[in-house]
């Protein structure tokens, strides 16, 4: 069943990451967010905009333009008792920070024997079709899937939003947390209450029966879009979003590839070793005998992303090459 | 030995203690180097060893400084520190081979001994990898006003990473209680530093700001009191400061880069291990200062070596970890 929001208001996805940052710094006074003109500035997205006049500068706190000295910073102060959340910007500028991650943050635990631990959350964005070009367009989540003491969350809704970025700062290991760049005045209803989602637990958010289609972030809204067009043609289509990438809810995705038969995975990584192509083997390896059809993955075109609307435009899934794409599995149905 | 310091005792008692404690200390780390050395030749070793025999003055000079409490992170090159901080010679073995007594449970190795009841935030096998551990521990440090100190080791190969100087920026903007300490000495793993490094090393820290000096790594007691000069001083909330200690790799990289002709003469070796071993200058010195005489060196080096050696046997003795722990420990 798709989880039942009850809820009176709407909020834009931004707003429902302010909100949990917000919350969590009333609730622990070790959280505090660092990055590149997140005071008065509020970023460059503007999605911490305020957060300084409540907090101060101190717990939300300016950086240089040194994204690995400061996410370096995080993981020793995570490991001596505080709870940072490092701000990146452009999810391209991860690139930057990945011997922090990498090598420091996501092994320390381990090499320790359990004796360290980094609860550090690193937000990053994704998401092409912004007019950037490549090294502000893309989505480079699989990099830290990758990696073993890692956890990495998409959020596709402003209530996934503030219910994961809550359970990740509350998280005793390193998660990092990716923002659409594109999706920050996506709006959707979100409780006043106080909630938080667990990670690791994938989401129905459509529920049908012909054919399944796993989406992450935005690409979820894409599925849900192409869910409706196949409903014209008399196709029931499940859009299921795993939510974390790991840990990875593996049953939910497996029982719904079964119940279907057939699976599309989509993901705005490229598909080449992306997070599409490890979720489309786990479906291989787990419902392969009640499989009808080969697993189809949608991703972003092996390309650098480039700048001109009509070639960007090119790279990423639309509801269209989804709605293509479930037809030919459904042999023309 | 005695760490416990009576309120009552003179200034000169105190640097008596102080002074044999260092000694102490020193020998440790190369008795424990020895048997290192020993153990990786004999093939009971797995891995890599990178001996910190020749600096041994800097490590014990810098954690004399500090308290239990205060933090290190360290290197590759790491034992040294370790040792000096007051990890237990067993555990620390045991972790060399591999062993489930290990302080990491055979799963950090001689390159990522941690332990937080030391401060030990751990070695660091990328060079300057720990620089922004080191920093961030500081900062902590200074927003939970704790009045630690982290102290973060070096060699002079780290001075070619970018993030060093990341970090020694946002040290020095927002006045972190950590020292940076460079242990140059002279090689960045086969290659002369003079070949890496333009300019002058003090001056790049200058640049942000950082006060530091160049120390003789070979004399623990100049280490001790520029470290504790120093140390003092980032404690009072005035900032991080930058050390240089110039010091040398009396053995290879590692134990098994015995054929050094290529990168380093057999005379600047012998020059440094018979006029500069900081061991062998520090007893002269207390000879002359009538704070020991050869019966106490000899006390001192076979209660060392009764240490070392029920460690090395702790270790060997030990068992492994049984496969099925293999995938411990990758989750908090």
């Amino acid at each position: 069943m798709p989880e039942t929001i009850t809820a009176t208001r709407e909020i834009t996805l931004g707003e429902a990451v302010r909100e949990a940052l917000a919350e969590e710094m009333r609730r622990d006074s070790r959280v505090f967010v660092m990055g590149e003109d997140v005071a008065q500035a509020g970023t460059a997205f503007k999605v911490l905009s305020g957060m300084v006049d409540e907090f101060g500068s101190d717990r939300v706190l300016d950086t240089p333009i040194s994204e690995a000295g400061f996410t370096g910073i995080a993981v020793g102060a995570a490991m001596t008792g505080m709870r940072p959340v490092v701000d990146i910007m452009f999810g391209d500028f991860v690139g930057l920070t990945m011997d922090q991650m990498v090598n420091q943050a996501a092994k320390v635990h381990y090499m320790s024997g359990g004796k360290w631990k980094v609860p550090m959350v690193m937000r990053a964005t994704l998401g092409a079709t912004r007019r950037s070009a490549a090294q502000h367009s893309q989505s480079l989540h699989a990099w830290f899937c990758h990696i073993p003491g890692l956890k990495v969350v998409l959020p596709s809704t402003p209530y996934d939003a503030k219910g994961l970025l809550k359970s990740a700062i509350r998280d005793e290991n390193p998660v990092v947390f990716y923002e659409d760049k594109m999706m920050f005045r996506f709006k959707g209803p979100v409780p006043a209450e106080e909630y938080t989602i667990p990670l690791g637990v994938a989401d129905i958010k459509r529920e049908g029966s012909d054919i399944t289609i796993v989406a992450t972030s935005s690409m979820v809204h894409v599925a849900l879009s192409a869910a409706k067009l196949l409903e014209e043609e008399d196709i029931s289509a499940e859009v299921i979003d795993p939510r974390t990438l790991w840990p990875l809810d593996e049953k939910t995705l497996i029982d719904s590839a079964k119940k279907t038969s057939r699976v599309i995975v989509m993901d705005e990584g490229y598909g080449r070793y992306g997070a599409a192509a490890e979720i489309a083997a786990v479906i291989a390896e787990g419902a392969f005998f009640d499989l009808e059809a080969p697993v189809k993955r949608l991703c972003a075109m092996h390309v650098p992303i480039p700048f001109s609307p009509p070639l960007e435009d090119a790279t990423v899934p639309t509801e269209k090459t989804v709605f293509e794409a479930a037809r030919a599995l459904l042999g023309g149905k | 030995m005695t760490t416990a310091i009576h309120p009552t005792k003179t200034e000169s008692a105190l640097e008596a203690e102080r002074c044999l404690r260092m000694y102490r200390r020193m020998l440790m780390i190369r008795l424990f180097e020895e048997n290192v050395n020993d153990l990786y030749t004999r093939a009971l070793m797995p891995g890599l060893a990178h001996l910190y025999i020749g600096e041994e003055a800097i490590a014990v000079g810098v954690c004399e400084a500090l308290t239990q409490d205060d933090y290190i992170t360290s290197t590759h090159r790491g034992h040294g520190h370790c040792v000096a901080k007051g990890a237990a010679l067993d555990r620390m073995f045991a972790e060399l081979l591999g062993k489930e007594a290990g302080y990491c449970k055979g799963k950090g190795g001689s390159m990522h001994i941690a332990d937080p009841d030391t401060g030990n935030l751990g070695a660091n096998a990328i060079v300057g990898g720990s620089a922004g551990i080191a920093t961030g521990a500081a900062f902590a440090a200074k927003r939970l006003g704790n009045g630690r100190v982290c102290v973060c080791f070096f060699g002079e190969g780290a001075l070619g990473q970018g993030v060093l100087y990341e970090v020694m920026n946002m040290a020095a903007l927002w006045k972190l209680p950590v020292i940076y300490l460079c242990e140059n000495n002279m090689y960045n793993e086969y290659t002369h530093y003079s070949e890496t490094t333009a300019g002058d090393i003090l001056t790049r820290a200058a640049g942000f700001g950082l006060p530091g000096e160049a120390i003789d790594g070979q004399d623990v007691r100049a280490v001790y009191a520029a470290a504790k000069k120093f140390i003092d001083r980032a404690r009072a909330g005035e900032g991080p400061a930058f050390l240089l200690a110039n010091t040398y790799r009396f053995f290879g990289h590692h134990v098994g880069d015995v054929s050094r002709d290529y990168y380093r003469a057999k005379q600047e070796e012998q020059t440094w291990k018979s006029q500069r071993d900081p061991i062998q200058l520090f007893s002269t010195y207390l000879v002359a200062q009538n704070l020991a005489d050869q019966a106490r060196f000899d006390e001192i080096y076979a209660e060392v070596k009764a240490e070392v050696d029920r460690a090395v046997q702790f270790a060997v003795a030990a068992p492994y970890p049984s496969a099925d722990k293999v995938d411990q420990d990758v989750y908090a």
